[in-house]
Protein backbone atom coordinates (compact mmCIF):
# COMPACT_ATOMS: atom_id res chain seq x y z
CA UNK A 1 0.00 0.00 0.00
CA UNK A 2 1.55 3.36 -1.18
CA UNK A 3 1.83 6.93 1.15
CA UNK A 4 -1.13 7.95 -1.53
CA UNK A 5 -3.44 5.22 -0.98
CA UNK A 6 -3.78 5.42 3.45
CA UNK A 7 -4.06 9.34 2.72
CA UNK A 8 -6.83 9.44 0.03
CA UNK A 9 -9.82 8.13 1.93
CA UNK A 10 -8.95 11.28 4.49
CA UNK A 11 -10.27 14.20 2.48
CA UNK A 12 -13.09 12.31 0.92
CA UNK A 13 -14.64 11.41 4.33
CA UNK A 14 -13.76 14.62 5.53
CA UNK A 15 -16.58 16.11 2.69
CA UNK A 16 -18.81 13.38 3.38
CA UNK A 17 -19.13 14.55 6.80
CA UNK A 18 -19.33 17.98 5.86
CA UNK A 19 -22.24 17.75 3.34
CA UNK A 20 -24.05 15.94 6.35
CA UNK A 21 -23.55 18.94 8.26
CA UNK A 22 -24.82 21.35 5.49
CA UNK A 23 -27.87 19.01 5.11
CA UNK A 24 -28.87 18.76 8.45
CA UNK A 25 -28.30 22.46 9.20
CA UNK A 26 -30.66 22.98 5.69
CA UNK A 27 -33.45 20.49 7.68
CA UNK A 28 -32.85 22.58 10.71
CA UNK A 29 -33.51 25.95 8.82
CA UNK A 30 -36.69 24.87 7.12
CA UNK A 31 -38.01 23.60 9.93
CA UNK A 32 -37.57 26.37 11.83
CA UNK A 33 -39.38 28.39 9.45
CA UNK A 34 -42.26 25.41 8.57
CA UNK A 35 -42.69 25.58 12.77
CA UNK A 36 -44.51 28.95 11.99
CA UNK A 37 -45.73 28.95 8.42
CA UNK A 38 -47.34 25.33 8.43
CA UNK A 39 -49.82 26.37 10.87
CA UNK A 40 -50.73 29.80 8.91
CA UNK A 41 -51.38 28.11 6.14
CA UNK A 42 -53.59 25.56 7.55
CA UNK A 43 -55.65 28.63 9.65
CA UNK A 44 -55.55 30.63 6.31
CA UNK A 45 -57.12 27.28 4.33
CA UNK A 46 -59.70 26.51 6.94
CA UNK A 47 -61.10 29.66 6.71
CA UNK A 48 -61.22 29.94 3.29
CA UNK A 49 -63.26 26.43 3.14
CA UNK A 50 -65.61 27.87 5.76
CA UNK A 51 -66.61 31.03 3.76
CA UNK A 52 -66.62 28.75 0.99
CA UNK A 53 -69.16 26.25 2.17
CA UNK A 54 -71.15 29.04 3.35
CA UNK A 55 -71.15 30.72 0.21
CA UNK A 56 -71.70 27.65 -2.04
CA UNK A 57 -74.71 25.93 -0.22
CA UNK A 58 -76.10 29.73 1.12
CA UNK A 59 -76.23 28.19 4.58
CA UNK A 60 -78.11 31.49 6.85
CA UNK A 61 -76.63 33.29 8.89
CA UNK A 62 -78.31 31.95 12.05
CA UNK A 63 -77.24 28.61 11.08
CA UNK A 64 -73.77 29.01 10.29
CA UNK A 65 -72.51 32.50 9.57
CA UNK A 66 -69.53 32.88 7.90
CA UNK A 67 -65.72 34.13 8.83
CA UNK A 68 -66.51 37.30 7.46
CA UNK A 69 -69.74 38.17 9.21
CA UNK A 70 -68.04 36.79 12.37
CA UNK A 71 -65.06 39.14 12.55
CA UNK A 72 -67.70 42.32 11.81
CA UNK A 73 -69.40 41.33 14.79
CA UNK A 74 -65.97 41.35 16.74
CA UNK A 75 -65.09 44.66 15.15
CA UNK A 76 -68.97 46.11 15.46
CA UNK A 77 -69.47 44.68 19.11
CA UNK A 78 -66.10 45.16 20.03
CA UNK A 79 -66.82 47.88 23.00
CA UNK A 80 -69.16 45.32 24.55
CA UNK A 81 -67.52 42.00 24.11
CA UNK A 82 -63.75 44.19 25.61
CA UNK A 83 -65.89 44.32 28.48
CA UNK A 84 -66.63 40.59 29.07
CA UNK A 85 -63.02 39.95 28.02
CA UNK A 86 -61.61 41.78 30.59
CA UNK A 87 -64.12 39.79 32.99
CA UNK A 88 -63.29 36.30 32.12
CA UNK A 89 -59.42 37.39 32.11
CA UNK A 90 -59.57 38.71 34.82
CA UNK A 91 -61.41 36.02 36.66
CA UNK A 92 -59.32 33.46 35.23
CA UNK A 93 -56.44 35.21 36.49
CA UNK A 94 -57.26 35.88 40.07
CA UNK A 95 -58.41 32.04 40.08
CA UNK A 96 -54.99 30.88 39.00
CA UNK A 97 -53.22 33.28 41.71
CA UNK A 98 -55.32 31.83 44.01
CA UNK A 99 -54.75 28.23 42.98
CA UNK A 100 -50.77 28.88 43.25
CA UNK A 101 -51.33 30.12 46.87
CA UNK A 102 -54.04 27.65 47.70
CA UNK A 103 -51.80 24.90 45.80
CA UNK A 104 -48.26 25.61 46.89
CA UNK A 105 -49.62 26.18 50.60
CA UNK A 106 -50.91 23.00 50.77
CA UNK A 107 -48.15 21.29 49.26
CA UNK A 108 -46.06 22.52 51.91
CA UNK A 109 -47.89 21.99 54.27
CA UNK A 110 -48.83 18.25 53.25
CA UNK A 111 -44.65 17.89 52.82
CA UNK A 112 -43.75 19.28 56.49
CA UNK A 113 -46.72 17.45 58.25
CA UNK A 114 -47.87 13.97 57.25
CA UNK A 115 -50.47 14.08 59.44
CA UNK A 116 -51.89 16.88 57.42
CA UNK A 117 -51.81 14.86 54.47
CA UNK A 118 -52.49 12.11 55.69
CA UNK A 119 -56.05 13.97 57.32
CA UNK A 120 -56.74 16.40 53.96
CA UNK A 121 -55.67 14.59 51.03
CA UNK A 122 -58.38 12.19 50.11
CA UNK A 123 -60.44 15.25 50.68
CA UNK A 124 -58.27 17.13 47.45
CA UNK A 125 -58.53 14.14 45.64
CA UNK A 126 -62.80 14.41 46.52
CA UNK A 127 -62.87 17.90 45.68
CA UNK A 128 -60.55 17.62 42.21
CA UNK A 129 -62.73 14.39 40.83
CA UNK A 130 -66.23 16.00 41.55
CA UNK A 131 -66.93 17.76 38.40
CA UNK A 132 -67.55 21.67 39.08
CA UNK A 133 -70.71 21.80 36.65
CA UNK A 134 -72.43 19.48 39.83
CA UNK A 135 -70.81 21.57 42.75
CA UNK A 136 -71.64 24.88 41.10
CA UNK A 137 -75.29 25.37 41.39
CA UNK A 138 -75.09 24.60 45.21
CA UNK A 139 -72.26 27.16 45.39
CA UNK A 140 -74.67 29.97 43.54
CA UNK A 141 -76.84 29.35 46.45
CA UNK A 142 -74.71 30.01 49.17
CA UNK A 143 -72.70 32.46 47.52
CA UNK A 144 -74.43 35.70 47.43
CA UNK A 145 -71.35 37.66 45.60
CA UNK A 146 -71.25 36.20 41.60
CA UNK A 147 -67.25 37.03 41.81
CA UNK A 148 -66.94 35.37 44.77
CA UNK A 149 -68.72 32.53 43.35
CA UNK A 150 -66.77 32.12 39.95
CA UNK A 151 -63.41 32.60 41.55
CA UNK A 152 -64.60 29.63 43.99
CA UNK A 153 -65.42 27.61 41.25
CA UNK A 154 -62.37 28.59 39.00
CA UNK A 155 -60.24 27.87 41.94
CA UNK A 156 -61.69 24.30 42.40
CA UNK A 157 -60.84 23.21 39.23
CA UNK A 158 -57.32 25.24 38.78
CA UNK A 159 -55.73 24.69 42.64
CA UNK A 160 -55.53 20.45 42.03
CA UNK A 161 -52.68 20.15 39.25
CA UNK A 162 -50.72 22.99 41.55
CA UNK A 163 -51.59 21.37 44.87
CA UNK A 164 -50.23 17.55 43.26
CA UNK A 165 -47.70 18.79 41.19
CA UNK A 166 -45.66 20.58 44.10
CA UNK A 167 -46.35 17.86 46.55
CA UNK A 168 -44.33 15.65 44.34
CA UNK A 169 -42.08 18.10 43.82
CA UNK A 170 -41.23 18.88 47.46
CA UNK A 171 -40.55 15.15 47.66
CA UNK A 172 -38.35 14.28 44.71
CA UNK A 173 -35.43 16.44 46.56
CA UNK A 174 -32.25 14.05 45.69
CA UNK A 175 -31.70 12.28 48.87
CA UNK A 176 -28.00 12.61 49.43
CA UNK A 177 -28.37 16.41 49.51
CA UNK A 178 -31.23 15.92 52.04
CA UNK A 179 -28.56 13.68 54.34
CA UNK A 180 -26.16 16.45 53.90
CA UNK A 181 -28.60 19.37 54.81
CA UNK A 182 -29.48 16.88 57.76
CA UNK A 183 -25.14 16.58 58.65
CA UNK A 184 -25.05 20.15 58.55
CA UNK A 185 -27.87 20.57 60.60
CA UNK A 186 -29.77 22.79 58.49
CA UNK A 187 -33.18 23.97 60.20
CA UNK A 188 -36.63 22.54 58.52
CA UNK A 189 -37.31 26.18 56.88
CA UNK A 190 -33.62 26.11 55.43
CA UNK A 191 -34.56 22.76 54.02
CA UNK A 192 -37.29 23.31 52.48
CA UNK A 193 -36.18 27.33 51.40
CA UNK A 194 -32.65 25.68 49.72
CA UNK A 195 -33.06 22.14 48.95
CA UNK A 196 -37.38 21.04 48.16
CA UNK A 197 -38.53 24.10 46.92
CA UNK A 198 -36.08 25.15 44.07
CA UNK A 199 -36.61 21.05 43.45
CA UNK A 200 -40.17 21.10 42.98
CA UNK A 201 -39.71 24.43 40.62
CA UNK A 202 -39.98 22.21 37.74
CA UNK A 203 -42.78 20.39 38.85
CA UNK A 204 -44.65 23.47 40.26
CA UNK A 205 -44.30 24.89 36.44
CA UNK A 206 -45.46 22.00 35.08
CA UNK A 207 -48.97 22.14 37.14
CA UNK A 208 -48.97 25.75 36.52
CA UNK A 209 -49.66 25.32 32.69
CA UNK A 210 -52.32 22.46 33.34
CA UNK A 211 -53.98 24.77 36.09
CA UNK A 212 -53.87 27.76 33.37
CA UNK A 213 -55.88 26.20 31.10
CA UNK A 214 -58.48 24.94 33.60
CA UNK A 215 -58.89 28.10 35.73
CA UNK A 216 -60.36 29.61 32.13
CA UNK A 217 -62.26 26.27 31.74
CA UNK A 218 -63.44 27.11 35.43
CA UNK A 219 -64.29 30.64 35.11
CA UNK A 220 -66.30 29.79 31.82
CA UNK A 221 -68.42 26.50 33.49
CA UNK A 222 -69.16 28.71 36.25
CA UNK A 223 -70.68 31.58 34.68
CA UNK A 224 -72.79 29.14 32.49
CA UNK A 225 -74.16 27.82 35.30
CA UNK A 226 -74.52 30.70 37.33
CA UNK A 227 -76.68 32.04 34.20
CA UNK A 228 -77.35 35.50 35.59
CA UNK A 229 -75.98 38.17 32.64
CA UNK A 230 -75.98 41.77 32.88
CA UNK A 231 -73.21 44.22 34.67
CA UNK A 232 -70.12 42.42 35.12
CA UNK A 233 -70.54 39.64 32.86
CA UNK A 234 -67.76 37.63 31.27
CA UNK A 235 -67.96 35.96 27.95
CA UNK A 236 -69.40 32.85 28.96
CA UNK A 237 -72.56 34.49 29.17
CA UNK A 238 -72.72 36.72 26.50
CA UNK A 239 -72.42 33.01 24.43
CA UNK A 240 -75.74 32.10 26.62
CA UNK A 241 -77.34 35.44 25.92
CA UNK A 242 -76.72 35.40 22.42
CA UNK A 243 -77.99 31.86 22.34
CA UNK A 244 -81.19 32.92 23.48
CA UNK A 245 -81.27 35.20 20.78
CA UNK A 246 -80.18 32.89 18.26
CA UNK A 247 -77.33 35.59 17.53
CA UNK A 248 -74.99 32.77 16.14
CA UNK A 249 -72.03 35.40 14.40
CA UNK A 250 -71.75 36.91 18.35
CA UNK A 251 -71.49 33.13 19.73
CA UNK A 252 -68.77 32.56 17.86
CA UNK A 253 -66.95 36.08 17.94
CA UNK A 254 -66.97 35.35 21.93
CA UNK A 255 -65.84 31.79 21.74
CA UNK A 256 -63.18 32.97 19.37
CA UNK A 257 -62.02 35.41 22.32
CA UNK A 258 -62.45 32.39 24.87
CA UNK A 259 -59.79 29.88 22.33
CA UNK A 260 -57.77 32.99 21.91
CA UNK A 261 -57.41 33.93 25.67
CA UNK A 262 -56.75 29.86 26.24
CA UNK A 263 -53.87 30.36 24.22
CA UNK A 264 -52.95 33.34 25.46
CA UNK A 265 -52.99 31.78 29.16
CA UNK A 266 -50.78 29.11 28.08
CA UNK A 267 -48.31 31.19 25.81
CA UNK A 268 -47.74 33.71 28.84
CA UNK A 269 -46.64 30.44 31.65
CA UNK A 270 -44.89 28.68 28.61
CA UNK A 271 -42.92 31.78 29.00
CA UNK A 272 -42.77 32.36 32.31
CA UNK A 273 -41.47 28.34 32.73
CA UNK A 274 -38.69 29.29 29.67
CA UNK A 275 -36.97 32.32 31.50
CA UNK A 276 -37.20 30.36 35.57
CA UNK A 277 -35.71 26.65 34.46
CA UNK A 278 -33.60 27.79 30.99
CA UNK A 279 -30.24 28.60 33.15
CA UNK A 280 -30.45 25.10 34.90
CA UNK A 281 -32.73 22.47 34.20
CA UNK A 282 -33.32 19.73 31.34
CA UNK A 283 -36.33 20.76 30.17
CA UNK A 284 -35.00 23.80 28.94
CA UNK A 285 -31.88 23.13 27.65
CA UNK A 286 -31.06 23.35 24.03
CA UNK A 287 -28.39 20.21 23.06
CA UNK A 288 -25.47 21.26 21.25
CA UNK B 1 3.93 18.45 56.35
CA UNK B 2 1.36 21.52 58.51
CA UNK B 3 0.22 20.25 61.52
CA UNK B 4 -0.06 16.62 60.95
CA UNK B 5 1.82 14.78 64.08
CA UNK B 6 2.89 11.08 63.18
CA UNK B 7 0.87 8.41 64.33
CA UNK B 8 1.20 7.22 67.79
CA UNK B 9 0.73 10.64 68.91
CA UNK B 10 -1.98 11.97 67.58
CA UNK B 11 -5.50 13.17 69.71
CA UNK B 12 -8.31 10.70 69.04
CA UNK B 13 -11.30 12.33 67.36
CA UNK B 14 -13.77 9.77 67.65
CA UNK B 15 -13.63 6.03 68.70
CA UNK B 16 -16.61 3.10 67.72
CA UNK B 17 -16.70 0.88 70.74
CA UNK B 18 -18.42 -2.26 69.37
CA UNK B 19 -21.03 -0.88 67.28
CA UNK B 20 -23.96 -2.88 65.81
CA UNK B 21 -26.53 -1.94 63.47
CA UNK B 22 -29.17 -4.18 62.66
CA UNK B 23 -32.21 -2.94 59.85
CA UNK B 24 -35.81 -3.41 60.34
CA UNK B 25 -34.43 -6.19 63.48
CA UNK B 26 -34.03 -8.71 61.22
CA UNK B 27 -30.91 -7.27 58.76
CA UNK B 28 -27.31 -7.23 60.40
CA UNK B 29 -25.09 -4.60 58.82
CA UNK B 30 -22.50 -4.48 60.98
CA UNK B 31 -21.26 -6.28 63.77
CA UNK B 32 -19.43 -5.28 66.60
CA UNK B 33 -17.24 -2.48 65.13
CA UNK B 34 -14.56 -0.90 66.98
CA UNK B 35 -12.02 1.42 65.17
CA UNK B 36 -10.35 4.26 66.94
CA UNK B 37 -9.58 7.33 64.27
CA UNK B 38 -7.22 10.00 65.61
CA UNK B 39 -6.82 13.75 64.13
CA UNK B 40 -4.53 13.76 60.49
CA UNK B 41 -5.93 9.93 59.96
CA UNK B 42 -6.66 9.15 56.63
CA UNK B 43 -8.68 6.05 56.78
CA UNK B 44 -9.51 3.39 54.36
CA UNK B 45 -12.55 1.11 54.65
CA UNK B 46 -11.94 -1.13 52.26
CA UNK B 47 -14.59 -4.18 51.46
CA UNK B 48 -16.99 -5.68 48.66
CA UNK B 49 -20.46 -4.22 48.66
CA UNK B 50 -22.84 -5.51 51.16
CA UNK B 51 -20.05 -4.79 54.22
CA UNK B 52 -21.30 -2.37 56.11
CA UNK B 53 -18.84 0.50 54.69
CA UNK B 54 -21.03 3.19 54.05
CA UNK B 55 -23.18 1.78 56.83
CA UNK B 56 -20.36 3.22 59.13
CA UNK B 57 -19.85 6.26 57.18
CA UNK B 58 -23.72 7.22 57.99
CA UNK B 59 -23.08 6.18 61.81
CA UNK B 60 -20.26 8.47 62.25
CA UNK B 61 -22.11 11.06 60.46
CA UNK B 62 -25.12 10.88 62.47
CA UNK B 63 -27.36 10.13 60.06
CA UNK B 64 -28.45 7.29 61.88
CA UNK B 65 -27.83 5.84 65.23
CA UNK B 66 -26.33 2.89 66.16
CA UNK B 67 -28.44 -0.26 67.72
CA UNK B 68 -25.98 -1.31 69.93
CA UNK B 69 -22.29 -0.09 71.10
CA UNK B 70 -21.39 3.69 70.93
CA UNK B 71 -19.86 6.04 69.11
CA UNK B 72 -17.57 8.52 71.39
CA UNK B 73 -16.43 11.87 70.29
CA UNK B 74 -13.63 13.78 71.61
CA UNK B 75 -15.16 16.32 73.36
CA UNK B 76 -18.13 14.58 73.76
CA UNK B 77 -20.77 16.00 71.49
CA UNK B 78 -21.66 14.88 67.41
CA UNK B 79 -19.60 17.89 66.17
CA UNK B 80 -21.90 19.11 63.45
CA UNK B 81 -18.15 19.84 61.70
CA UNK B 82 -18.30 17.27 59.64
CA UNK B 83 -17.58 17.39 55.55
CA UNK B 84 -19.42 14.40 53.43
CA UNK B 85 -18.49 13.46 49.87
CA UNK B 86 -20.72 11.01 47.86
CA UNK B 87 -20.47 8.76 45.22
CA UNK B 88 -22.55 11.16 43.04
CA UNK B 89 -21.44 14.78 42.96
CA UNK B 90 -24.81 15.70 44.72
CA UNK B 91 -24.92 19.21 43.43
CA UNK B 92 -28.05 21.85 43.13
CA UNK B 93 -28.24 21.81 39.74
CA UNK B 94 -30.17 25.43 39.88
CA UNK B 95 -26.79 26.53 41.86
CA UNK B 96 -23.82 27.46 39.88
CA UNK B 97 -20.85 26.23 41.46
CA UNK B 98 -19.62 29.30 43.47
CA UNK B 99 -22.96 28.83 45.36
CA UNK B 100 -22.91 25.21 45.76
CA UNK B 101 -19.60 25.56 47.52
CA UNK B 102 -21.38 28.15 50.24
CA UNK B 103 -23.92 25.64 51.12
CA UNK B 104 -21.99 24.95 54.22
CA UNK B 105 -22.29 28.23 54.83
CA UNK B 106 -25.23 29.56 54.33
CA UNK B 107 -26.72 27.30 56.21
CA UNK B 108 -24.86 28.70 59.22
CA UNK B 109 -26.37 32.17 57.99
CA UNK B 110 -23.38 33.95 56.69
CA UNK B 111 -23.66 35.57 53.59
CA UNK B 112 -22.13 35.10 50.18
CA UNK B 113 -19.98 38.26 50.24
CA UNK B 114 -18.93 37.75 53.77
CA UNK B 115 -17.27 34.36 52.59
CA UNK B 116 -16.71 34.95 49.32
CA UNK B 117 -12.87 34.71 49.86
CA UNK B 118 -12.98 31.14 51.15
CA UNK B 119 -14.64 30.08 48.73
CA UNK B 120 -12.73 31.03 45.89
CA UNK B 121 -9.96 29.83 47.75
CA UNK B 122 -11.92 26.22 47.71
CA UNK B 123 -12.68 26.20 44.19
CA UNK B 124 -9.07 27.27 43.66
CA UNK B 125 -7.91 24.41 45.52
CA UNK B 126 -9.74 22.09 43.27
CA UNK B 127 -8.57 24.19 40.09
CA UNK B 128 -12.04 24.95 39.25
CA UNK B 129 -12.10 28.81 40.28
CA UNK B 130 -12.65 30.05 36.27
CA UNK B 131 -15.56 28.02 36.80
CA UNK B 132 -17.37 29.68 39.47
CA UNK B 133 -20.17 31.09 37.50
CA UNK B 134 -20.88 28.21 35.67
CA UNK B 135 -24.10 25.56 36.42
CA UNK B 136 -23.14 21.74 37.04
CA UNK B 137 -24.28 21.10 34.01
CA UNK B 138 -21.64 22.98 32.36
CA UNK B 139 -19.22 20.33 33.67
CA UNK B 140 -17.77 16.78 32.93
CA UNK B 141 -17.70 14.16 35.72
CA UNK B 142 -14.58 14.66 37.42
CA UNK B 143 -15.08 18.46 37.68
CA UNK B 144 -18.24 18.19 39.04
CA UNK B 145 -17.18 15.59 41.77
CA UNK B 146 -14.26 18.41 42.81
CA UNK B 147 -16.92 20.61 43.31
CA UNK B 148 -18.60 18.39 45.81
CA UNK B 149 -14.78 18.37 47.47
CA UNK B 150 -14.27 21.76 47.71
CA UNK B 151 -17.93 22.20 49.60
CA UNK B 152 -16.70 19.72 51.86
CA UNK B 153 -13.26 21.11 52.40
CA UNK B 154 -14.69 25.28 52.24
CA UNK B 155 -15.43 25.13 56.18
CA UNK B 156 -12.12 23.12 56.96
CA UNK B 157 -14.44 21.01 59.11
CA UNK B 158 -11.95 18.68 61.36
CA UNK B 159 -13.53 15.53 59.54
CA UNK B 160 -14.47 14.34 56.46
CA UNK B 161 -16.13 11.51 55.21
CA UNK B 162 -16.08 10.30 51.94
CA UNK B 163 -18.74 7.60 49.83
CA UNK B 164 -16.79 5.72 47.25
CA UNK B 165 -16.04 9.22 45.64
CA UNK B 166 -14.47 8.44 42.59
CA UNK B 167 -16.25 4.81 41.84
CA UNK B 168 -17.94 6.26 38.90
CA UNK B 169 -14.78 7.93 37.50
CA UNK B 170 -12.33 7.37 34.48
CA UNK B 171 -8.91 5.68 36.12
CA UNK B 172 -6.82 8.78 34.95
CA UNK B 173 -9.60 11.06 36.39
CA UNK B 174 -9.21 9.42 39.64
CA UNK B 175 -5.43 8.96 39.88
CA UNK B 176 -5.31 12.59 39.19
CA UNK B 177 -8.21 13.65 42.15
CA UNK B 178 -6.52 10.81 44.46
CA UNK B 179 -2.89 13.11 43.80
CA UNK B 180 -5.28 16.17 44.45
CA UNK B 181 -7.18 14.91 47.49
CA UNK B 182 -4.14 14.23 49.35
CA UNK B 183 -2.56 17.56 48.50
CA UNK B 184 -5.89 18.95 49.64
CA UNK B 185 -6.03 17.19 52.74
CA UNK B 186 -2.07 17.80 53.64
CA UNK B 187 -2.92 21.75 53.23
CA UNK B 188 -6.10 21.63 55.55
CA UNK B 189 -4.87 19.20 58.39
CA UNK B 190 -8.03 17.70 58.07
CA UNK B 191 -9.22 13.57 58.90
CA UNK B 192 -10.47 11.90 56.28
CA UNK B 193 -12.49 8.41 56.40
CA UNK B 194 -12.74 7.25 52.80
CA UNK B 195 -14.99 4.17 51.62
CA UNK B 196 -13.77 2.42 48.83
CA UNK B 197 -13.98 -1.03 47.08
CA UNK B 198 -10.21 -0.17 45.45
CA UNK B 199 -7.31 -2.12 46.89
CA UNK B 200 -5.14 0.48 45.09
CA UNK B 201 -6.85 3.70 45.63
CA UNK B 202 -7.04 2.61 49.71
CA UNK B 203 -3.01 1.58 50.07
CA UNK B 204 -2.65 4.89 47.75
CA UNK B 205 -4.22 7.21 49.82
CA UNK B 206 -4.51 5.97 53.25
CA UNK B 207 -2.04 5.18 56.56
CA UNK B 208 -4.62 2.90 57.49
CA UNK B 209 -6.51 0.22 55.19
CA UNK B 210 -9.47 -1.20 57.51
CA UNK B 211 -10.74 -4.64 55.85
CA UNK B 212 -14.45 -5.38 56.01
CA UNK B 213 -16.12 -8.37 55.09
CA UNK B 214 -20.08 -9.10 54.50
CA UNK B 215 -22.74 -10.93 55.83
CA UNK B 216 -23.18 -9.19 58.62
CA UNK B 217 -20.43 -6.28 58.11
CA UNK B 218 -17.52 -6.44 60.20
CA UNK B 219 -14.14 -5.72 60.28
CA UNK B 220 -11.40 -8.46 59.92
CA UNK B 221 -8.54 -6.64 60.09
CA UNK B 222 -6.07 -3.33 59.66
CA UNK B 223 -2.86 -2.68 58.05
CA UNK B 224 -1.03 0.12 58.75
CA UNK B 225 0.90 2.00 55.71
CA UNK B 226 3.76 3.75 56.84
CA UNK B 227 5.16 5.23 53.62
CA UNK B 228 5.37 9.01 54.29
CA UNK B 229 3.45 11.94 52.84
CA UNK B 230 3.00 13.11 50.04
CA UNK B 231 3.07 10.11 48.45
CA UNK B 232 3.57 10.63 44.81
CA UNK B 233 3.76 8.64 41.18
CA UNK B 234 7.58 7.23 42.59
CA UNK B 235 5.14 5.54 45.48
CA UNK B 236 2.68 4.66 42.71
CA UNK B 237 5.25 2.41 41.37
CA UNK B 238 7.50 1.59 44.67
CA UNK B 239 7.90 -2.27 45.69
CA UNK B 240 6.79 -0.97 48.96
CA UNK B 241 2.82 -0.16 47.75
CA UNK B 242 3.15 -3.32 45.78
CA UNK B 243 3.50 -5.35 48.51
CA UNK B 244 0.86 -3.27 50.52
CA UNK B 245 -1.27 -4.03 47.82
CA UNK B 246 -0.71 -7.54 47.44
CA UNK B 247 -1.05 -8.11 51.23
CA UNK B 248 -4.38 -6.24 51.53
CA UNK B 249 -5.45 -8.15 48.31
CA UNK B 250 -5.04 -11.53 50.22
CA UNK B 251 -6.69 -9.96 53.16
CA UNK B 252 -9.84 -9.12 51.48
CA UNK B 253 -9.70 -12.37 49.41
CA UNK B 254 -9.37 -14.08 52.95
CA UNK B 255 -12.48 -12.35 54.09
CA UNK B 256 -14.35 -12.93 51.31
CA UNK B 257 -13.41 -16.72 51.46
CA UNK B 258 -15.05 -16.71 54.88
CA UNK B 259 -18.07 -14.95 54.17
CA UNK B 260 -18.94 -17.56 51.33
Amino acid sequence: MTMADRLSPLPTAEAAADAHETRRARAARIERVAKWLLPILVLGLGTWLWDRIVVWNDIPHYILPGPGLVAETLVDDWADLREALLVTIWITVMALGLAVIGGVGLAILFTQSRWMEMSFYPYAVILQVTPVVAVAPLIFIYIDSRIAGLLLCAWLVAFFPILSNTTLGLKSADHNLTDLMRIYRASRWQRLRYLQLPSALPYFLGGLRIAGGLSLIGAVVAELVAGRAGIGSGLASRISEAGYRLDIPLMFAALLLIALSGVAVFAVLSLVSHLALRKWHESALSRE
Amino acid sequence: MTGVLPPGQRPRVLEMQGVDKTFNGAVMALRKMSLTVNQGDFISLLGPSGCGKSTALRLISGLMPPTAGRIVWDGGEHPGDLGMVFQEPTLMPWATVAQNVWLPFRLRGMSFTSVKDRITEALAGVGLERFADSYPRALSGGMKMRVSIARAMVTKPRLILMDEPFAALDEITRQKLNDDLLALKARIGCTVIFVTHSVFESVFLSDRVVIMAARPGRVVREIGVDAPYPRDMAFRTSPAYAAKCREASDALILAMGEAA
